[in-house]
């Protein structure tokens, strides 16, 4: 694998939407031409060299690239937004849409990202070592294609809305959330390894949210089913079933109700 | 307005109405008006249209591009702009929006087409002054506005009680209101019935409290058109759209037109235009079931019958989307079907509407039937000038495929490209409708007629739009399409796309490809005069005094904000 490395050595006055930060982008160019690229800060466009130095090079396909991002990036939107392979590490923080649309490659990032980190995503894997936003692995504003597939694990806690419209693949936060979990989801998987608040499964219709913690509140829509064991994530404990929401229509596979399932351990 | 000279050389050009068959021919335009090109000065600035087709500018009778609920489309579809906005550059505004894009791209995209004129299908009276701000913000193209009237109540209670002169009293009172163009008719009684919570399938089906059926509404409400003489006749979206089975309804509903002839100076043949006819042209008993069908050959068969009757296509475009109509049941069927989300407006005494995001998924067996049936309505027309090219825009797909639905219609390799590569269930479409079994290929000359001559006579506009006729509008275009060469079918799709040269009222808007001009805009409204009617006056101010949320004074399109650029056709309709 090919390593190109950004160093910030100019802040932003405002915040950066660099959505060139991808493999996919810097497969085949030179140092130069990376450094060419655009990005937006506000209105105006200007060239990522303002606010980086690249050094490296990447390889000619993108899944054969690495990107490492360091320096301060609280401020930089869209790192690897549609990206389809390859490699980002992102040593700081990330601000929102960080792997947007991702079909397919890795990202890590050491520290925090803010909203919109990995919507509608198709594939690939996001790993957040610190804690991340709002609408993690959400559908975009209006859509109702939330993530779709790949896998986001967030090590440190989520913020409210996550995985709103989730359709497929998985998110595992090992920290708490906020309120609303797999609103409107249709399928996918949700692991809350600490405790979830409100607002869990609101208006799903189908996909799985596994709580290990505790729920303040639960949706008047889940129905208790029957005790299980499962192993989730490398444990193995007893959950309570629940089905829900209630409230919605489930379609029916086989002649079976198809219901979203909560699972809360015991 | 600048009064420049143009001269377009050389051009193969095409003009149903004199009857020009893509001869290559000169075509002069001077003071915003098509002239004899000797009557052009030596400064005529010429524009070389050789190895190029020339026609008259593009005329749309049937599109939802203003409004309120275009603007709902456009403010809960967010999805619907992402990654395609286009930055302002040059005279042109920012642009964005697919499905349902902004006034602006609304303008240029019409534009690019060739388009000269565009009828807003369906606006809402009450709602008047906000379809007018948003034609005034749509750049380049003329535009109107149809008025919807199928549940009107003043018109239910007039018709239920055969007041036709009545109906036509208040009718032109509402246009004046809302500077409105003709008489809009949506699921006739319906509508209203959804206010019940309940509908009218067939046009049989009286409509609740009110008493009266779509028939009587639909046949009340061509008279009273007639009454006036109006330039373009009853425009009706029949009971039943999208329902498997529907189309004895839509024949119910033509049938509503025997007997009828046209009345006033307007020049058109029919007293009846069925709009998206696509969606009113099902067999079959469900869509779960196997047994949704094409019945193309039924309709037309009774459409090539009769000389009354003009119909656009409606046309699947195999898109995503977003339908919106004033048919508020069909919207929540709709939803209902697809889960997507769905809004809805009752408009007080006179309409309703709804939208729901749609897929027409070529990988389902039901949207490869919608497309082939749209096609097969125009392949089986005998008179051109009687069926026009749409897509319901928004609701079949968006209009800037009106191109890919004009490359289908006239080469059998592009329909069979769809048929065996595109359509999942291509084979079963062939099976259920007759797309497969057709081989004809319309030519320019019935393009020609289904996008300009046709619909500019069936509007009442003929004296202005659609050919290239001395003494009407300089509304001219040239494509980039040579019928000598260019047999690639993709080659149409692309000319037809992105004209070279067009000329609106006169100016030059599109040079070389760009847009270079916002033209000069105007709003077409028919000022109908009456005999004094003092019961429908008294009507009118105790409706709004007991039931309306504003008063009359709040009600009327007035002033200079909401119509910059009024065109008005007057029409005597006193006795």
């Amino acid at each position: 694998m090919d390593t190109v490395t950004l160093t910030m050595k100019n802040l932003p006055n405002l915040y950066l939407e660099a959505d060139n930060i991808s493999p996919d982008v810097f497969a085949g160019k030179k140092a130069q031409e990376i450094a060419e690229l655009h990005v937006f800060e506000g209105r105006e466009q200007f060239q990522l060299g303002k606010y980086f130095d690249v050094s490296g090079s990447p390889a000619a396909a993108a899944a054969d690239t690495r990107i490492v991002v360091k320096g301060d990036t609280t401020r930089v939107k869209y790192i690897g937004m549609k990206m389809s392979a390859g490699e980002i590490m992102v040593e700081g923080n990330a601000d929102m849409y960080t792997g947007a649309w991702m079909q397919g490659g890795k990202i890590l990032v050491k520290g925090n990202v803010d909203a919109f980190t990995g919507i509608g995503m198709k594939g690939g894997d996001i790993t957040i070592e610190g804690d991340a936003g709002n609408y993690l692995g959400a559908a975009y504003r209006g859509d109702w294609r939330g993530m779709q597939g790949g896998t986001i694990r967030v090590k440190g806690n989520a913020g409210s809305d996550t995985g709103y419209f989730m359709n497929g693949g998985e998110i595992i936060i090992e920290g708490d959330v906020d309120v609303h979990v797999a609103t409107h989801a249709e399928g996918g998987r949700i692991i809350i390894k600490g405790n979830g608040k409100s607002k869990i499964g609101g208006q799903m219709v189908q996909g799985e949210i596994i709580v290990f913690g505790t729920i303040d509140v639960m949706m008047p829509g889940f129905k208790y089913i029957e005790d299980v064991e499962m192993e989730v994530d490398g444990t193995t404990a007893n959950f309570a079933l629940y089905h829900g929401d209630l409230g919605e229509r489930h379609p029916k596979k086989k002649g079976q109700i198809m219901y979203g399932k909560l699972y809360q351990m015991i | 307005m600048k009064m420049s000279e143009y001269l377009i050389k050389n051009g193969f050009v095409f003009d149903p109405v004199l009857g020009i068959k893509g001869d290559k021919a000169d075509v002069a335009v001077k003071d915003g008006k098509i002239v004899d090109a000797s009557d052009l000065s030596s400064k005529a600035k010429k524009i070389d249209a050789a190895g190029k087709t020339v026609m008259a500018a593009g005329v749309d009778i049937h599109a939802h591009v203003a409004g309120p609920k275009v603007n709902v489309g456009r403010n809960y579809r967010p999805e619907d702009k992402l990654f395609k906005a286009t930055p302002k550059s040059g005279i042109k505004r920012m642009e964005g929006g697919f499905s349902v894009p902004t006034t602006f791209r609304t303008g240029y995209n019409y534009a690019r087409m060739g388009y000269g004129f565009v009828m807003e299908a369906a606006m809402p009276p009450l709602y008047a002054r906000h379809v007018h701000e948003e034609i005034r913000d749509t750049p380049i193209i003329d535009e109107g506005a149809l008025p919807v009237f199928g549940n009107n109540w003043f018109v239910l209670e007039y018709l239920k009680n055969g007041e036709v002169e009545n109906t036509a009293a208040y009718i032109a009172w509402l246009l004046r209101m809302t500077r409105g163009f003709g008489i809009k008719n949506v699921n006739p009684g319906g509508t209203e019935a959804w206010g019940w919570g309940l509908n009218c399938p067939t046009v049989n089906d009286p409509v609740p409290y009110f008493d009266i059926t779509p028939a009587q509404i639909i046949r009340g409400l061509i008279e009273a058109n007639e009454f006036l003489g109006l330039p373009h006749c009853m425009h009706v979206h029949g009971n039943s759209l999208g329902e498997p089975g529907n189309y004895t309804v839509t024949l119910d509903t033509l049938k509503q037109a025997e007997g009828l002839s046209p009345k006033g100076s307007f020049g058109r043949d029919q007293v009846l235009h069925h709009t998206h006819l696509q969606f009113h042209s099902y067999g079959g008993d469900s869509y779960a079931s196997k047994s949704f069908e094409s019945k193309s050959k039924e309709i037309m068969d009774y459409v090539n019958s009769v000389d009354n009757i003009t119909f656009d296509m409606g046309c699947v475009t195999l898109d995503e989307t977003t339908t919106m109509t004033a048919d508020g049941p069909f919207e929540h069927h709709l939803t209902e079907l697809n889960h997507l989300k769905w809004a809805n407006v009752d408009v007080e005494l006179e309409t309703a509407a709804g939208v729901v995001p749609y897929i027409y998924s070529p990988k389902t067996f039901i949207a490869g039937a919608q497309w082939a049936i749209g096609l097969e309505l125009a392949l089986f027309a005998k008179d051109m000038t009687k069926v026009f090219v749409t897509t319901d825009h928004p609701n079949a797909g968006p209009f800037i495929r009106y191109p890919r639905v004009i490359k289908w219609l006239m080469s059998r390799k592009a329909r069979d490209d769809v048929l065996d590569n595109v359509l999942k269930y291509g084979d079963k479409v062939r099976e259920r409708c007759f797309i497969g079994e057709i081989d004809r290929e319309l030519s320019l000359y019935e393009i020609a007629m289904m996008t300009r001559a046709g619909p500019a006579k069936a509007l009442g506009l003929a004296h202005m739009f659609g050919s290239l006729k001395p003494g009407l509008d300089g509304d001219v275009v040239v494509y980039p399409f040579n019928p000598e060469t260019d047999d690639d079918p993709e080659k149409i799709e692309q000319a037809f796309s992105n004209c070279s040269f067009l000329l609106k009222s006169g100016q030059l808007v599109i040079d070389n490809g760009e847009i270079i001009s916002s033209g000069a805009k105007r709003t077409l409204w028919v000022d109908a005069k009456v005999d004094e009617n003092p019961q429908v006056m008294r009507d009118v101010e105790q409706k709004f005094l007991k039931y309306y949320s504003v008063n009359l004074g709040n009600y009327e399109v007035t002033g200079h904000h909401f119509v910059p650029n009024p065109y008005v056709l007057e029409v005597d309709a006193t006795q």
